[in-house]
């Protein structure tokens, strides 16, 4: 009798991995210790901006705002030759069309929020409607949000089989799905999340909708980035990380570098395996840029505001 | 006697590999000696002032991480000691005994605030001298040593609170012998206890690292101590065992080697010299299969790497329940290839210069005895500087409990790893060494713990974390790892005779 046996079962979910959070913590800001100066902190700030994901993500979003902001992810700063652009627009479903068409063929992928974002209160042909309707749209990327309700009742089953619906209607697009660390709760449910997320075919992991306090933490997104080390390590599949909300100057964005470097490797230091979710961090990015070669930090206003 | 080495079988973990060789690499974040000012020589510090040796002797201090001279320093014979012993003698009897306990106090910190003042410098040459990372003499050293201070001068005029009912008498003059590996904390940890309580020092650096001592005489100048409470020496054996067997020497405080340890024991046998021994230790670090791995991982890495492992209390043994001990293992791997080692003085340096060559040279030696006891060894893959005294963080699995590289004290950056079943087994394992100094318990559940620590003959046991020192916590061993407690209120005993 020939059985068809998953590559890989996934395991007890209710049996995840304990976290300790003094010590997570304690590790965290260890790579805060890191001294990044000159050429390494030179080319750590092109990497970082080279992974910012520019999100708009309001009810007022327009074709004009979104236009708008899809022309600094291509020219982040016209002012500083050989500096890359972004590595993608996040917006609203109804907004990918006009990005994707702002984008061009300039590389800068399209990721759209879906899954009745940033809630996920829907029932889940709703959520999968949406999802197909993004990317139908033209979207690149899909981030979706996880059910937290029934996560917080134990129903990691539904978790786990919405995730895997939802990747089965991305088609192509990426998926990377929103834990919304912020309201997790401990550790242990956010590694618990990320390894229900990781089985269910999720291609990238994040923290944060960044409608929630806290967002992205150094030490949530390093739990994540352990449960990723381990996942890697029992299957060979790469996931990709996403922290996403509070990531607002280079100096921390930096320390998460330090951090995807000592915990993931070479692999990961790259926008196809790591991202920010973030929208003003790119401005203190070229600031700090224009101040390592010029010497001198310029005002906020030589930067523009998308 | 050799065990045959077994391949791994497991190919596919050998296919997975992480890349920590990354193309993006930090910049050198060296810190600059110029905050520093090391003399070029060094005489003793007797009675308050700067006295040239009556050895006329001196001998040099060099850089571990680059073997080039610092300074040189004062060799205090016999006669020195006896000339320390004297000033110390003297200002017992004279001003520091009969001092209010308040007026003791404000001394103490006072040099506890100039040493914060100081700390960038202390932690600079600390660094040049010892060979530890900058990273940890500014950030663990330097600040707990002036803590330690701050902590003994608010003691100073509370001992009837600390022993009620009873009437405390400081004992005289306490003669003091400091190790190398951190050189002045242990310095803070003798001197700052001994002079709140009343008595008056003399204190003998390591041979190796005698400079960032000098400079707390300095500063116990600047603040103005009446002369003679702290004398501070330099030398090497022969000055230890001088201050050891002068007669007028009350109490002795001695951190170390057992094996001195146990020399100082035989020499005041017949006197009535009261001693406080911290010696030698092989601290178990014991993960359960319900530990949090990730977080104990990083316990075992800071438990034998911390300062290059030259730590009394370093985590040396680890044992790992055999159901988790391949993914510890692997773990345990991948994080030695994010450590660091180098250069000292640069900021991001995690494991700095082994202290001097004949401790490099012991380190090796049992590197070698592991190798040949048939245990599998596994170094990271870190390019070591071409000059200076280096090693490899290091890690043996395949160990057996009657290895010698888990029953004897290397002082190293090595782990000897070894597994178990159950916990009465473990703590039978953790039990079976002459020493008992620290421990370390990792496990999610918290009865667990508690009946861990109970049974578990260490002085320190930590549960969850590891290599945690505060003032107010004492710290000391049980078994051949010595006598007498050393920070919080117990440490005021060793340098006090209670009365009714």
């Amino acid at each position: 009798m020939a059985i068809a046996k998953p590559t890989i079962m996934p395991p007890d979910f209710a049996r995840t991995p304990h976290i300790d959070q003094v010590g997570v913590e304690e590790r965290a800001s260890r790579f805060t210790k890191r001294s990044i100066k000159n050429e390494s902190k030179e080319n750590g700030l092109k990497l970082v901006l080279n992974m910012i994901d520019l999100t708009t993500l309001e009810g007022i979003d327009t074709d004009g705002k979104v236009k708008q902001l899809c022309y600094k992810a291509i020219h982040p700063h016209d002012a500083l030759p050989d500096i890359p652009t972004v590595a993608a627009i996040c917006v609203y479903p109804t907004m990918v069309k006009v990005a994707k068409k702002a984008l061009g063929d300039s590389g800068v992928k399209v990721a759209s929020v879906a899954t009745a974002f940033p809630s996920g209160q829907a029932p889940k042909d709703i959520k999968i409607r949406d999802t197909k309707y993004a990317v139908n749209e033209g979207a690149d990327e899909v981030d979706m949000v996880i059910s937290r309700g029934k996560f917080h009742a134990g129903e990691y089953n539904f978790v786990f089989d919405e995730i895997a619906a939802i990747k089965e209607a991305c088609g192509n697009a990426r998926l990377k799905v929103i834990l919304e660390t912020g309201e997790l709760g401990t550790f242990d449910k956010v590694r618990r999340a990320s390894d229900i997320a990781m089985h269910a075919g999720a291609d990238f992991i994040k923290t944060s909708t960044g409608k929630i306090q806290p967002a992205a933490t150094m030490p949530v997104t390093l739990v994540m980035l352990e449960a990723i080390r381990d996942f890697y390590y029992k299957t060979g599949k790469m996931i990709g990380m996403k922290p996403a909300g509070g990531i607002s100057k280079s100096k921390l964005a930096l320390h998460y570098l330090v951090m995807v470097k000592e915990v993931l490797g070479e692999d990961w230091l790259t926008n196809e395996w790591f991202r920010f979710g973030a929208s003003s961090l790119a401005n203190d990015v070229l600031m700090q840029m224009v101040k390592l070669k010029t010497g001198q930090y310029q005002s906020a206003n030589y930067f523009s505001v998308d | 006697m050799a065990v045959t080495k077994k391949k791994t079988a497991t190919k596919k973990s050998n296919t997975i590999k992480l890349k920590f060789d990354t193309s993006w690499t930090y910049a050198p974040a060296p810190e600059s000696k110029s905050a520093a000012t090391i003399n070029k020589q060094y005489d003793l510090f007797i009675n308050g002032e700067w006295q040239k040796p009556l050895s006329k002797k001196y001998f040099d201090t060099i850089n571990p991480a680059n073997e080039e001279k610092l300074s040189e320093v004062a060799d205090a014979n016999a006669a020195d000691v006896d000339k320390a012993v004297k000033a110390a003698t003297n200002a017992y009897e004279k001003s520091w005994k009969k001092m209010p306990a308040k007026e003791r106090a404000k001394y103490i910190f006072r040099i506890a605030r100039i040493m914060q003042e100081k700390a960038r410098e202390l932690a600079i040459i600390e660094s040049l001298d010892g060979g530890k990372p900058i990273k940890e003499s500014r950030d663990f050293d330097v600040p707990t040593a002036a803590n330690h201070f701050f902590y003994y001068a608010g003691w100073a005029d509370k001992l009837e609170y600390a022993f009620p009912n009873r009437t405390t008498e400081p004992l005289g003059v306490a003669a003091q012998i400091i190790p190398w590996n951190f050189p002045l904390l242990m310095a803070a940890w003798k001197i700052a206890p001994a002079i709140a309580t009343g008595n008056t020092v003399v204190l003998k650096s390591a041979e190796t690292t005698p400079l960032t001592a000098l400079k707390l005489a300095e500063i116990i100048q600047e603040a103005d101590l009446p002369p003679g409470v702290v004398n501070i020496i330099t030398g090497a054996g022969a000055t230890g065992a001088a201050m050891v067997n002068h007669p007028d020497v009350n109490k002795i405080a001695f951190t170390g080697s057992t094996d001195v340890g146990k020399i100082i024991q035989r020499a005041i046998a017949s006197t009535d010299k009261k001693a406080t021994l911290e010696l030698g230790g092989k601290a178990a670090n014991i993960i359960f299969e319900d530990a949090a791995i990730d977080q104990a991982v990083e316990g075992v890495i800071n438990g034998i790497f911390f300062n290059q492992g030259h730590v009394c209390c370093a985590g040396s043994r680890l044992y790992v329940q055999e159901s988790v001990a391949k993914e510890v293992i692997r773990k345990l791997k991948d994080r030695l290839e994010s450590l660091i080692v180098g250069d000292p003085m640069d900021k991001n340096t995690d494991i700095g210069a082994i202290n001097s060559k004949s401790q490099l040279d012991i380190i090796n030696k049992y590197i070698g005895i592991g190798k040949k006891e048939g245990a599998e060894m596994y170094q990271s893959s870190c390019r070591l500087p071409s000059k200076g005294f280096f090693c490899r963080p290091t890690l043996f699995t395949n160990v057996a409990q009657s290895n010698r590289i888990a029953q004897e004290e290397i002082f190293g950056p090595v782990l000897a790893i070894l597994t178990f079943r159950t916990e009465d087994e473990v703590i039978e394992k953790a039990n079976n060494s002459p020493y008992g100094l620290s421990a370390g318990v990792w496990t999610d559940k918290g009865s667990k713990i508690f009946n861990m620590t109970k049974r578990m003959k260490a002085g320190v046991v930590w549960a969850n974390t590891f290599n945690k020192f505060d003032p107010t916590s004492p710290f000391g061993g049980y078994k051949e790892s010595g006598f007498g407690r050393e920070g919080g209120l117990h440490g005021l005993l060793p340098y006090l005779n209670l009365k009714n």
